[in-house]
Order: C-alpha cells, then sequence, then structure tokens
C-alpha cells in the first residue's frame, strides 16, 4: 500500500454492493482522475465492515475517517473537500443516535468500541481478493509455523489448550475433536469447512469468507497437517454467489502459490482444497447430512454414533469443522494459545462473530469477546430499538433456538449461560425484537421454517412439528383453546427427546422458551382473542380516526381493494369486510390517522 | 436449443472425467437453463447410468432445483427471520397481489416467476427482494410498485 498517501478501503460486500458501492467505486476513480489524484490516492475494495445497515461504507486511511450512506451524487464533493482541501466532510459521518456532533473516527464510534477481531481480524483493512494483501498481514505464517516447526500432536495441544470451541452451532472442544479424528485407526482421513450457514438471519460466515477467504484456506491447511488428512472440502451455500467467487479465487491463487495442493511449501506435506456448492437445503448443515450431500447421496441426516470422525465421508475418518471456528486456527497458532484462553469466560474462551439484526437502530455483524451481556450487544453497539420502541426479545440461536427477554438481558454470553436461559450459542444469529413483535406468532414461523425443511425421515420431525404448528396457527387465528398450551409443551418434549438429528430435537426450542418468557402473550390469543403486539391479522383490524383525517385521499387512491370510501376533504372509512389487512392506508397515512388494534 | 445441447454434452463430459458430484452436474444444467428440463434428466439418467427416479429425489429435496422454467424476471422475497420481523410476509402478500401470482408460480404472461428464500444473507438490510440476482434493500410496499414498474 506504500507510495499512495491515502487509502480509501470501499466495502465491497454483499451488502453494500447491494447499496450500488461499485457503483461509487467507479464515480471516485473518474473524480479522482478529474483532479489528478490517481497516483495519491488508492481504493481498495475490502470485505465487510460489518456496519452494513448504514452501507455503502469507506473509510479513509491513515486518518480512520469513516463515511456511510455514501452515493454517487455525494462523490464530487467529497473528492474536492477531503481529498483536495483536506477537509473530512462532516455531513456524510456517523452521528449517534439522539446526538448532533458526528464522530469522524471510526474507531471512536460506539458500534465498533466493544468489539474485539480474531475471527475477522482483516475484515475492511485488506482486499479479499488479493493474496498479497493477506500475507502482508501476517497471513500464512501461521501455517508455515505449523508445518515447518510443530508436529502434528503439538498443534492439536495448542488448539486444545486455547480452549477454542466448535462454532457451528454445539460447541465441542475443537482440538478433543481434532484429536479423535487423527487416532482414528485409517490411513486416508478428510476434512471439512461447513459453510452452508442455514440459520435465516444470520450472516457471520457469508461475511468471513467474502472478506478473508484466506484465514480460512490457512485454518485448514493448519487442521489438515495436524489430523493427517490429504483432502478437504467447502460445503458452501448456494445463496452467496459473492463468497463462493472469492472462495475459488482464494484457492486458486494459494495453489499458484505454493501454499495449497502438493508438496506445501516443500515440506512434503500434500492436502488440496475442492468446493462444492449447497442448494438449499437447511437440513444440509447438519453434519452427517452434509457428507450424504457431498457424497451425492439423499441428503438425510442419520443417527451418531459412529460420529464422523470414525465414520464420515466414504465411510472414512472425518473432521468438521465452521467457518469461523477454521478461522479462529490461524491466530491461535500465530499467537499461541495462552493468549486466546485470556480472552473469554472460564468455559467460552475467545470471541464470538454474532449477526445483529431485526428492529435494531445498528444492525450489522460485529465480533466480541465471550461473557459481553447481551444489553451491552443491543443497547450499547446496537444502540437499541429503532424508533425507541420498547424491547421485548432477542432470539438467539434460530430454528434450533430459544429468546432471551428483557429480565435476562443481563446474562453474560456463554455456551452455559444460554443454555441455561433456555436458548443456545448457536452460529451467532441474534435477532432482537420489540414491543410490536408477536411472540407466539415467532414461534409460528419458526415451526414452519422447521416443516418446510425436515426432511421427512423420522416422524416425530416430520409429523411432530406440523401438529405443533396447526396448533400455533390455531391460537394465531384466534381459534386457540386452553389446553394448547400444555399440548405443544408436551408434544414439544417428546420431539426433543424422540427425533433423530439436531434439526428434529431442538425444533421445539422456540415454542418453548416463548411459552416460558411470554405465556401472557399466548394466554391474551387464547382467552381474549386479542394480539398484544398488534401482528396477527386475524385479530386486529384498521380504522380510521375521524377527528385526525383530513381526507387528503392518499389511502384511498392506495388501497388495494378499494375498502376506504370518502370524499375529498372529509373524513374517510374502511369497510370492514373488503379489508384485507395490508397495512397500506396505515403505511400512506401522514397524519397518523389510520388505526389498528 | 442446438447449441444448449452442446453445453450439456460438455456438462456431462466434465462429469465423466473429473468424477464431480451428480448435485454440481444438476447445479451445472440449472445454471444452463434456470431450471431441470425432463428431457435433459432423461440424457443424463441414460447416459451417466443413474436411475431417474434418484434425479428427482434429488431435485425435489433441494430448495434451489426447479422443475419448471422460470419466467423473464426471477422475483425472489427473503423471508428469512431478520426479514420476516421487518415485515417480509407483507412484502410476499403485496407481490402476490400485484402479480396476482401464488409463491412458486410465474405469471400467465411469463413476466415473472415469483419464489421466497431463507436468507439470502444481507439481514441487515431486510426486508430483502433480489430480482434477477439484484440485491433491493429495505424494500417497502411503495418501493415494492416502483420496482416492479421498472421490469414490467
Ligand atoms: C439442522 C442443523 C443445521 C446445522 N447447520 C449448520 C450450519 O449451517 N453451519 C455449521 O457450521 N454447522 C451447522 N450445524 C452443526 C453441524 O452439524 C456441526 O456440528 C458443525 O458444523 C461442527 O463444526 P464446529 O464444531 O466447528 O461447530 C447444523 C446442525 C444441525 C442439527
Ligand atoms: S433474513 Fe433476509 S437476508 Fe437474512
Amino acid at each position: 500500500m506504500g507510495r499512495f498517501r491515502t487509502n480509501l478501503l470501499l466495502c465491497a460486500s454483499t451488502g453494500c454492493v447491494s447499496n450500488k458501492s461499485l457503483e461509487l467505486k467507479e464515480a471516485i476513480e473518474i473524480e479522482l482522475k478529474k483532479h489528478s489524484l490517481q497516483n495519491e490516492i488508492k481504493i481498495i475494495l475490502t470485505g465487510c465492515n460489518g456496519f452494513c445497515a448504514n452501507g455503502p461504507i469507506m473509510v479513509v486511511q491513515p486518518e480512520g475517517i469513516f463515511y456511510q450512506f455514501l452515493t454517487v451524487d455525494d462523490v464530487p464533493h467529497l473528492v474536492e473537500e477531503h481529498f483536495l482541501k483536506g477537509r473530512p466532510v462532516e455531513k456524510l459521518m456517523y452521528i449517534p443516535p439522539k446526538k448532533e456532533t458526528p464522530v469522524p473516527k471510526m474507531s471512536d464510534i460506539e458500534f465498533f468500541k466493544k468489539q474485539q477481531l480474531i475471527a475477522l481480524s482483516n475484515r475492511g483493512s485488506i482486499d479479499p481478493e488479493n493474496i498479497d494483501e493477506y500475507i502482508g498481514k501476517d497471513g500464512y505464517r501461521a501455517m508455515v509455523k505449523a508445518l515447518t516447526a510443530m508436529t502434528p500432536e503439538e498443534v492439536i495441544e495448542e488448539i486444545k489448550s486455547s480452549g477454542l470451541r466448535g462454532r457451528g452451532g454445539a460447541g465441542f472442544p475443537t482440538g478433543r475433536k481434532w484429536e479423535i479424528c487423527k487416532n482414528a485407526r485409517e490411513d486416508e482421513k478428510f476434512i471439512i469447512c461447513n459453510a452452508d450457514e442455514g440459520d435465516p438471519g444470520a450472516f457471520m460466515d457469508r461475511s468471513i469468507v467474502e472478506s478473508d477467504p484466506h484465514c480460512i484456506l490457512e485454518g485448514m491447511v493448519i487442521g489438515a497437517y495436524a489430523i493427517g488428512a490429504s483432502a478437504g472440502f467447502v460445503y458452501i451455500r448456494d445463496e452467496y454467489p459473492l463468497a463462493l467467487k472469492r472462495l475459488i479465487h482464494a484457492i486458486k491463487q494459494a495453489k499458484k502459490y505454493g501454499l495449497l495442493g502438493k508438496d506445501i511449501l516443500s515440506t512434503g506435506f500434500t492436502f488440496d482444497i475442492s468446493v462444492n456448492r449447497g442448494a438449499g437445503a437447511f437440513v444440509c448443515g447438519e453434519e452427517t447430512s452434509l457428507i450424504h450431500s457431498l457424497e451425492g447421496n439423499t441428503p438425510e441426516p442419520r443417527t451418531k454414533p459412529p460420529f464422523p470422525a470414525f465414520s464420515g465421508y466414504r465411510q472414512k475418518p472425518t473432521n468438521i469443522n465452521n467457518v469461523e471456528t477454521w478461522a479462529n486456527v490461524p491466530r491461535i497458532i500465530q499467537h499461541g494459545a495462552k493468549w486466546y484462553s485470556e480472552i473469554g469466560t472460564e468455559t467460552s474462551k475467545g470471541t464470538k462473530v454474532f449477526s445483529i439484526v431485526g428492529k435494531l437502530k445498528n444492525t450489522g455483524l460485529v465480533e466480541v469477546p465471550m461473557g459481553i451481556t447481551m444489553r451491552e450487544i443491543v443497547f450499547d453497539i446496537g444502540g437499541g430499538i429503532l424508533k425507541d420502541k420498547k424491547f421485548k426479545a432477542v432470539q438467539i440461536g434460530g430454528p434450533s433456538g430459544g429468546c432471551i427477554p428483557d429480565h435476562l438481558l443481563d446474562t453474560p454470553i456463554d455456551y452455559e449461560s444460554l443454555t441455561k436461559a433456555g436458548a443456545i450459542m448457536g452460529s451467532g444469529g441474534l435477532i432482537v425484537m420489540d414491543e410490536e413483535t408477536c411472540m407466539v406468532e415467532v414461534a409460528r414461523y419458526f415451526l414452519s421454517f422447521v416443516q418446510d425443511e425436515s426432511c421427512g425421515k423420522c416422524p416425530p420431525c416430520r409429523e411432530g412439528t406440523k401438529h405443533m404448528l396447526n396448533i400455533l396457527t390455531e391460537i394465531t387465528e384466534g381459534r386457540g383453546k386452553e389446553e394448547y398450551i400444555d399440548l405443544l409443551q408436551n408434544m414439544g418434549m417428546l420431539i426433543k427427546e424422540t427425533a433423530i438429528c439436531g434439526l428434529g430435537n431442538t425444533s421445539p426450542n422456540p415454542v418453548l422458551t416463548t411459552i416460558r418468557y411470554f405465556r401472557d402473550e399466548y394466554e391474551a390469543h387464547i382467552k381474549e382473542k386479542r394480539c398484544p403486539a398488534r401482528t396477527c391479522k386475524t385479530l386486529i383490524h384498521y380504522s380510521i380516526l375521524e377527528d385526525k383525517c383530513t381526507g387528503c385521499h392518499l389511502c384511498f387512491k392506495n388501497c388495494p381493494t378499494q375498502a376506504i370510501t370518502g370524499e375529498v376533504k372529509k373524513a374517510h372509512f374502511i369497510t370492514q369486510q373488503k379489508c384485507i389487512k395490508c397495512g397500506m392506508c396505515f403505511d400512506v397515512c401522514r397524519f397518523d390517522a389510520v388505526r389498528y388494534e | 436449443m442446438n447449441e444448449q445441447s452442446e453445453k450439456i454434452d460438455q456438462i456431462i463430459e466434465k462429469f465423466k472425467n473429473e468424477k464431480g458430484t451428480i448435485i454440481g452436474l444438476m447445479q451445472d444444467i440449472h445454471g444452463e437453463y434456470r431450471y431441470l428440463p425432463e428431457e435433459v434428466l432423461l440424457r443424463v439418467s441414460a447416459e451417466l447410468d443413474i436411475p431417474m427416479a434418484k434425479l428427482y429425489t434429488l431435485a425435489t429435496f433441494y430448495k434451489s432445483f426447479r422443475l419448471e422454467p422460470v419466467g423473464k424476471h426471477h422475483v425472489r422475497v427473503c423471508i428469512g427471520t431478520a426479514c420476516h420481523v421487518n415485515g417480509a410476509t407483507k412484502i410476499v402478500e403485496t407481490l402476490e397481489r400485484e402479480l396476482g401470482v401464488k409463491s412458486g408460480q410465474t405469471t400467465e404472461d411469463n413476466q415473472f416467476t415469483l419464489e421466497t428464500v431463507n436468507c439470502l444473507g444481507a439481514c441487515a438490510l431486510g426486508p430483502l427482494v433480489l430480482v434477477d440476482g439484484e440485491y433491493h434493500g429495505k424494500i417497502d410496499q411503495g418501493k415494492l410498485k416502483k420496482l416492479l414498474n421498472k421490469y414490467r
């Protein structure tokens, strides 16, 4: 990066690209040329900074100035003011909620302050498509160290004593898993990187692959060396085209540099990685199902044991880890187990990447030390609830997880505390819900997801979740009966005990925790036929407040079913029989005259 | 058709040589036609000696495979959790109403195919709609109409 006085780190990950960051790049290039600055200022396309909601994002280095919501129209002014005259443009900077003065530097912004980057240590600071930049940031040094100065046993010992646990959901100690696979008595062994990221509403793994693909490759080479595997696979979700492209590109570059493939760095160690795309089935994230999918067989899970460490891909010992788990490996080898194990809590070491989304002011991707509280994530990093509405719950762990209510917000994030609260660590999806989110409907949502994704092999999951879904639908549509809550709990417990894979036996969790913490909402739906969050369509109706309606006629024009009558400048009226409760009138009204309850 | 037929030859040849996976093979075919035509599956089955039943099992197991062609524009609405709590249901309903089809179907004039998908990985921008591979974040009913008009 040397000869340029300024580097513009422009995010080119899925979020910012969808907010037109590539068009922005072109516009900046043109403008820089216009002022003959192209030899002084360089644009680097980087991976995700995490602050996706405010994209496109650009960080100006070395000063560390953070610009957000950039548009092509802002470019001429920005280039002239900041890059020519040296006056950073305040109106393009971040302004904290309820404040007026902007915060110029990225490092001073609350969203970034409490984060600690390990898995994402290169995010936003290197060009993910250029291996030299990864190497420039000490990339592949850990691999060299492992391959040339450590025995496989020493590598495993280091990972074991770091305390690293699997980031894909269950939190199994990674070093131990490696050791089991290493000790399995077979010549041929395989390793897999699970990049299927099925939890809807979570994008940690996509972001890691897009912003730093080489760290995963490096982690996998180290793992393969320790375990004694000669081939590896990355199984990546079909919905992630950009991550796929960057990964394939990274593998090509690494091979060209002799960092992957035959006789890596002349150490005699040979290891190759191939990439396989998923095809949109959630259950394929489950390890045995994933392996069946790789083999080209029907991707149904099977009962364990035998675990993949003994019998996995083509019945050979196979070690499978999540993307984020692999991303931690090079950093642990490089900085040492002691360094890593000093971060976090007694039982959960290191950091965890979370995608924080939903009804939150600052949505995006964050990496925080284990042990941080949910409150800090939601209110300090996340900036609190959108439109200052009231917080209701955080859903963690997706369809297998549970929700954390208000009174448990000070729960420190670690595997054990979350399980105690009825949730799970999961893969890192945090979905924040406010007073307008109906918890019964959320439970129904997750069950319909599971119903849809159940592979159908075992009856508890195939039939049980269907019945639970039917019951929840009855409740949300106002036909609930009082005995339904007990029934849901009993069925839930039964499915938990009898389904054959993790998909089925965790699927009742969202229902069970919402009953545990929000029983009153279930009761309101059942006994009073009322949805307190005003979400369940059958239980609400729209009306127009006569005294507020100015007769502007806008709702009349927009109503798709002509359910609204009224003349210009006179109060309007909704015919309930025609109303389909689409909420259009509420959305378009500028006078707060539409009410729903 | 001829050109595509040649492509299929290449795809089958590639599979034979590299010992790739069946899923990869089907994805390549899908990439070519944007669905899995029956006649192509029959050919694959005959040439590679893979039972048709197996191909159908896989084609119906995985969500990304379609057995019917898509319209000119492929509209996919994210119904992942983040998009869901931000109003994705409304977006799906509006699109179904505007296009006059249910999710999974193609309009009669073959202009639009509407589908839902469980998370596109841009959850911070939800609700999210993907039209022909282009992401449109923070969408609402008003923006949706404009968006459709752009493609109409
Ligand atoms: C239904 C289901 C879906 C899963 N989906 C994923 C996934 O998308 N990504 C992932 O890494 N692990 C997923 N897992 C967990 C894997 O089975 C496996 O435990 C994990 O990849 C192991 O890696 P780790 O030890 O590094 O966490 C899923 C498990 C179940 C039961
Ligand atoms: S939930 Fe919609 S993109 Fe993830």
